[in-house]
């Protein structure tokens, strides 16, 4: 196993969640901010470097009384913080700065302040010539998509697709923060409103408000922290389309692939080695085409292997163990909220606390398959 | 079938083409003359060798189902249910559409079922490709 030379020193999400109508998108994220910055026992003086995305980290800065070295303002939807992490990593490695603050909040259910979904206002020129007159509405109808073509390839059923639902519910029930935390079934889920076939409204993820934050500082200092330090071992990034319609192949997500590759060969780890796994589910495909991607279970097996309550409470692979963005909650970039979840477990802190985790991974997906973010994490010490 | 606020697409200059070709019933894609590379969305660089001698010819308008939704609720003018498709093109290239002129059914949109351009316009300037059956009615 390697190191990257850097830890997360400090974590924590924002006061309230759910629905917060008294603060903006950027209120959320100093909130957040704050909040990891106390968990850290620093001040403002101490942090020198600082990553958020839809808000700019200039006004981070300047709100929260930070002089920055080092800046990263990179947007990229939901897995944004597990670039920052990375690139964080690398900035601290490179002695551009020495302690990094990312901060995420966002006012998706109450719209304070509210700046579109993933910092994007409008679309681009070719997502508005070449998918906009179709009738897209959002996530629902793009994200979803490529899934009945892998569902026929790999005879995957509903009634599996149903299963990833309803066993992060049984996670999310262990959490007193989780919006959904009543147990389903798979005929709850089948029978809920349908939204854009095959995916019914329990497939889908929340629209809440929320934040979370980070404090990551060189490893060879983390002991000197309150909390328990979270090692960062391994990252990777990567992107394919901004539009759904042209990903490469509908079957898996090239995106994921890359970077989670990347991730793990920096860690130097298998997925035999990882005791605990956040992935990003915007919908309940989105789970499904990371385990296969990130070679958890072979191409078109991931469905059956959740279904089979490997994932599930007492299951061989723990995951989305706070219930995910379809019980959790989801502000619109939900990947600092896996981020947050892996910190719990490696720090044996979670309400969902799982025994033994040393190793965790939390993998992120932008926009509808655009991007991919990778962190593996670990507490054991180097 | 569309109300007036369904979304119109603002053409950029690297796209005009393809927005004159449907206007005139043809579906254009872009092939690249140094390495035959045919592609779309369209612009002004072969994506596979950035080559800038590329040309613009008019497709077959034949395609097959690659994947869909059908969403259940609408979008600006649209009536619901209505599907949101990617197509493959015989010539290769994918683009997102909708399926028309059959049942918004998982039993009627079978997946690699065979389908043609039809082209519904939208204002003066944009007409919009649209698939439907192979061979079903006009
Ligand atoms: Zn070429």
């Amino acid at each position: 196993m390697n190191y990257t030379g850097t830890a997360i020193v400090g974590a924590a999400e924002s006061t309230e969640m759910g629905k917060i109508a008294d603060l903006t998108m950027l209120g959320i994220n100093l909130d957040a901010g704050i909040n990891a910055i106390k968990d850290a026992g620093l001040t403002p003086a101490d942090i020198d470097g600082v990553a958020c995305a839809g808000v700019s980290p200039v006004e981070v800065s300047w709100a929260l009384g930070i002089v920055p070295k080092w800046l990263d303002g990179t947007i990229v939807g939901g897995c944004s913080f597990m670039l920052h992490v990375r690139h964080a990593a690398a900035a601290i490695a490179a002695g551009h700065c020495s302690t990094v603050l990312i901060t995420h909040g966002e006012s998706g259910r109450s719209r304070v302040g509210f700046l579109g979904f993933g910092g994007a206002g409008r679309f681009s020129n070719y997502t508005d010539q070449f998918e906009a007159p179709y009738g897209i509405w959002g996530p629902p109808t793009t994200f979803t998509i490529p899934a009945l073509r892998w569902m026929k390839n790999y005879g995957i059923t509903e009634e599996q697709l149903a299963m990833v639902a309803v066993v992060q519910r049984e996670w999310a029930a262990m959490h007193p923060r989780a919006s959904y935390r009543d147990p389903i079934t798979v005929d709850d889920v089948l029978n809920s409103k349908i939204i854009a076939y095959p995916f019914r409204k329990l497939m889908c993820c929340l629209v809440t408000d929320g934040g979370g934050a980070l404090v990551l500082t060189s490893a060879d200092r983390a002991k000197d922290f309150p909390n328990k330090p979270v090692y960062v071992i391994g990252t990777g990034e990567s992107s394919e389309t901004p539009m759904v319609s042209q990903m490469d192949d509908f079957n898996y997500s090239r995106a994921f692939r890359t970077s989670g590759a990347l991730a793990f060969a920096e860690a130097g780890i298998t997925t035999d080695d990882v005791d605990h796994l956040m992935t990003y589910d915007a919908f309940a495909h989105t789970p499904l085409f990371a385990l296969e991607a990130l070679g958890f279970t072979g191409q078109g097996e991931a469905a059956a292997f959740v279904a089979e309550r490997n994932t599930a409470p007492g299951g061989k692979l723990p995951m989305n163990t706070n219930g995910g963005g379809l019980s959790y909650m989801h502000s619109g970039m939900y990947g600092m909220y896996a981020l947050q979840e892996s910190v719990r477990q490696l720090r044996g802190i979670s309400p969902s606390q799982v025994d033994g985790v040393e190793i965790s991974v939390a993998h992120g997906v932008g926009g509808m398959f655009a991007a991919a973010g990778t962190t593996i994490m670990t507490n054991r010490e180097p | 079938m569309f109300g007036s606020k369904r979304h119109v697409p603002t053409p950029t200059p690297d796209t005009a083409h393809f927005w004159e070709g449907t206007r005139n019933g043809e579906l254009r894609l872009q092939r690249c003359k140094e390495c035959k590379e045919t592609y779309f969305p369209p612009r002004p660089f072969c994506p596979a060798c950035h080559s800038r001698d590329v040309e613009v010819f008019a497709s077959s308008g034949k395609a097959t189902l690659y994947s869909y939704v059908i969403a259940e609720r609408p979008a600006p003018g649209f009536e619901t249910p209505y599907s949101i498709a990617v197509v493959e093109l015989e010539e290769g290239p994918r683009m997102m559409t909708n399926i028309v002129d059959c049942p918004q059914t998982p039993e009627a949109l079978e997946l690699d079922m065979a389908l043609e351009v039809k082209f519904e316009e939208l204002t003066d300037e944009i007409t919009v490709p649209l698939f439907k059956p192979e061979g079903g009615q006009a």
